[in-house]
């Protein structure tokens, strides 16, 4: 499904990724673990397309396409969805008229009509039991006044309706706290099925007890050092990041 | 320089002289004034503080120098098939001339051409507002004004009145129109002015005098949608009584020049002022609002937000003013402006001005000038909304929170329309 070959790009001349290497295929959960400035959110965004950072190097495939060539609407619309770390705060554009609007762009791409207004709100219903996430929320304007943990909800809400081939959980764990965990959790392990993936980017192990990767990846310093079952996780979070530091920081001299 | 000047104000008041249609209901003291003010300053250009991105001595010499073009008149069916909106007394005002036979006036009001106006009440509110010698265009207008409307509301009134202006002439004209409203106390009215488009070139110095007296509240919403041609100037004038609410809501989506001075001077304790205010500008399109709210006496309020979208080569001002008067303590006064540039050669002139007297006050004032927040932007793309219905998306939700606080739905559907119109062109 994804394959990613000796990536590299950079942001404002510092290069940030240095080689990444992955390949993913349907059906599979990817955690990418490491420490802060390791890279990890560098590679979620260049994955969904943000134009702040340049590619300087190697390629991305995603069934088939070149994902470089691709504006970040139109990964969303082969497939590819991107749960935020800090998801943005809109004032005056409602979830409802946000996800109305997505779900038809993505259907006009594919060359299908618009929604049925009553299959739409159906589908709004159903996907808020997954995240168990309150109506008045999607009433109101995108994630403003939203509680941290209501904000990540509201992200893997959006995912339920939007049903991508490709879902990469940015730090999705940071701020939220057990029962939010769980409930978030819960909602992306529903998700799952054959023919989809997902890559879980995550500083700490926790998140892994309740969603269970198939692969871990270590990324420091740019690229990806290690790889290894779900077992790798339980491992860095025993012993910690420091002796994958000194391992590749003298490596590197 | 200041001979030049007089040299253009000569020329051009020439040409409205010979216009005649000396304004009868204007006393001639004031008219007296009016022109010797316009011999001593002349008409203003971009030298003059107050019209420094507004230079209508330049507009003058340059696309009015005649102004002798001819009015037409409109079958009264077509008025009504045009411009009818459902829900609403529908008022149709002509080239500034009320069209008194098609027009509907609710109960508990009177509608009629401004020199039609009783003289008792000409007396007690005609230029009591606008001082004729503080500004050149109310010079102008005192001077030379000929048409007009007088509005009297006495009690509540079920719903809103929609005002049509509409433009038939072959061009070339400058028009002075001067209009009295008067809201008496305890009265209620919601007032929608709409400015209609026209592809003829012409020039209106517009000046509205509203009285709201005391317990009286008045929701005025301006629609602005003249057309690339038409050059307006908009004053409005008003004088606030105990308790009473004033609320407007200025919308400008087209016009080569607009101007607003919007002025409500809060003169008795308890009463409220909101003043809202939207642009769409594109093109070369000049959009200038010139806000004053004055408060006079003590435990008042005020609040103010303007929003303008600026793209194209146009230019946007704001230049919004909050007198806090010694006497006026217990003063709540807020004014927030904040704009968005669509364009890189788009400029917006921001210009806060609180003048606070009194020491028991709350004031606050804040003004932006920014691009579509990128953030924003890359989120809803990535969620698969293109980079046009994105930015759209976005616009519409930075306008709609001054369209929304329209109460009437009609009204609220017809700016929503005029809005979407705007951002398509």
């Amino acid at each position: 499904m994804l394959s990613i070959k000796n990536l590299k790009a950079e942001i404002n001349g510092k290069e940030i990724l240095k080689g990444i290497n992955l390949e993913v295929k349907a059906g599979e959960v990817h955690a990418i673990m490491g420490p802060n400035g390791s890279g990890k959110s560098t590679l979620s965004a260049v994955l969904a397309g943000r134009e702040d950072y340049d590619v300087t190097g190697g390629s991305i495939t995603f069934n088939g396409k070149n994902l470089l060539e691709l504006a970040a609407e139109d990964r969303a619309r082969e497939g590819i969805f991107l749960a935020f770390q800090y998801p943005v705060e809109i004032p005056g554009v409602s979830n409802i008229n946000f996800l109305r609007t997505a779900i038809n762009e993505i259907r006009k791409y594919k060359g299908l009509p618009d929604m049925e207004a009553k299959d739409f709100l159906a589908l709004i219903k159903e996907k808020q039991k997954v995240v168990e996430l309150d109506a008045k929320l999607t009433g109101r304007s995108v994630n403003e006044g939203f509680s941290g943990g209501e904000k990540k909800r509201n992200e893997i809400f959006q995912m339920a309706v939007l049903e991508p081939k490709l879902a990469i959980l940015d730090e999705t764990d940071s701020g939220l706290d057990i029962d939010a965990l769980r409930i978030v959790a819960n909602g992306v392990n529903k998700l799952k099925n054959k023919d989809n993936a997902t890559i879980v980017i995550t500083h700490y192990q926790r998140l892994l007890d309740y969603i269970v990767p198939d692969f871990v990846h270590i990324l420091y310093n740019g690229k990806i050092v290690k790889s290894g079952g779900k077992e790798l996780a339980l491992e860095m979070e025993e012993k910690g990041y420091d002796e994958i530091k000194k391992q590749y920081d003298t490596a590197t001299v | 320089m200041i001979t030049d000047k007089l040299t253009a104000t000569h020329n051009f008041l020439e040409e409205l002289a010979k216009l005649a249609g000396k304004a009868a209901f204007m006393p001639a003291s004031e008219i007296g004034l009016a022109l010797q003010y316009l011999e001593e300053k002349g008409i203003p250009n971009n030298k003059h503080e107050d019209y420094k991105y507004c230079n209508i001595e330049a507009i003058l010499r340059k696309e009015f120098k005649t102004i002798t073009g001819k009015e037409i008149a409109l079958a009264t069916g077509d008025l009504k098939k045009n411009y009818f909106i459902k829900d609403a007394y529908n008022v149709y005002v002509v080239n500034g001339k009320l069209i008194a036979e098609i027009s509907e006036v609710p109960a508990n009001a009177a509608l009629l051409a401004i020199d039609k106006t009783p003289a008792d009440i000409l007396k007690k509110h005609l230029a009591q507002y606008a001082q004729t010698n503080s500004d050149a265009l109310i010079a102008v207008n005192v001077a030379y004004a000929d048409r007009g409307i007088f509005l009297h509301v006495s009690k509540l009134v079920d719903k809103p009145i929609a005002i049509h202006h509409v433009n038939s002439s072959d061009g070339n004209l400058f028009f002075n129109v001067r209009n009295l409203f008067v809201i008496e106390k305890n009265a209620e009215v919601e007032l929608t002015e709409i400015y209609h488009s026209s592809n003829q070139k012409y020039f209106t110095n517009n000046l509205t005098e509203i009285f709201v007296g005391e317990g009286a509240h008045v929701n005025h919403a301006v629609i602005q949608n003249t057309g690339v041609a038409n050059y307006l100037v908009n004053t409005t004038k008003t004088h606030q009584h105990k308790q009473s609410t004033y609320t407007n809501s200025c919308f400008t989506f087209s016009g080569a020049l607009v101007r607003n001075n919007l002025n409500t001077a809060i003169a008795a304790e308890f009463a409220e002022a909101h003043l809202f205010g939207l642009f769409v500008t594109k093109g070369n399109q000049l959009v200038d609002n010139h806000t004053l709210v004055d408060h006079l006496k003590p435990n008042c309020q005020s609040n103010e937000l303007y929003k303008g979208i600026v793209g194209g080569k146009s230019t946007a001002v704001f230049n919004g003013q909050i007198f806090v008067e010694k006497d006026a303590q217990k003063t709540n006064a807020y004014q927030s402006s904040k704009n968005i540039l669509i364009s890189d050669d788009a400029t917006v002139n921001a210009k806060p001005e609180l003048e606070i007297y009194a020491n028991d006050v709350k004031c606050s004032h804040g003004t932006s000038t920014g691009k579509v927040d990128e953030n924003a932007l890359f989120y809803l793309k990535a969620r698969g909304i293109g980079e046009e219905s994105a930015r759209k998306l976005l616009l519409q939700a930075f306008a709609h929170e001054v369209i929304d606080q329209l109460k009437n739905e009609t009204i609220k559907e017809k700016v929503g329309e005029l809005f979407e119109q705007a951002l398509q062109d």
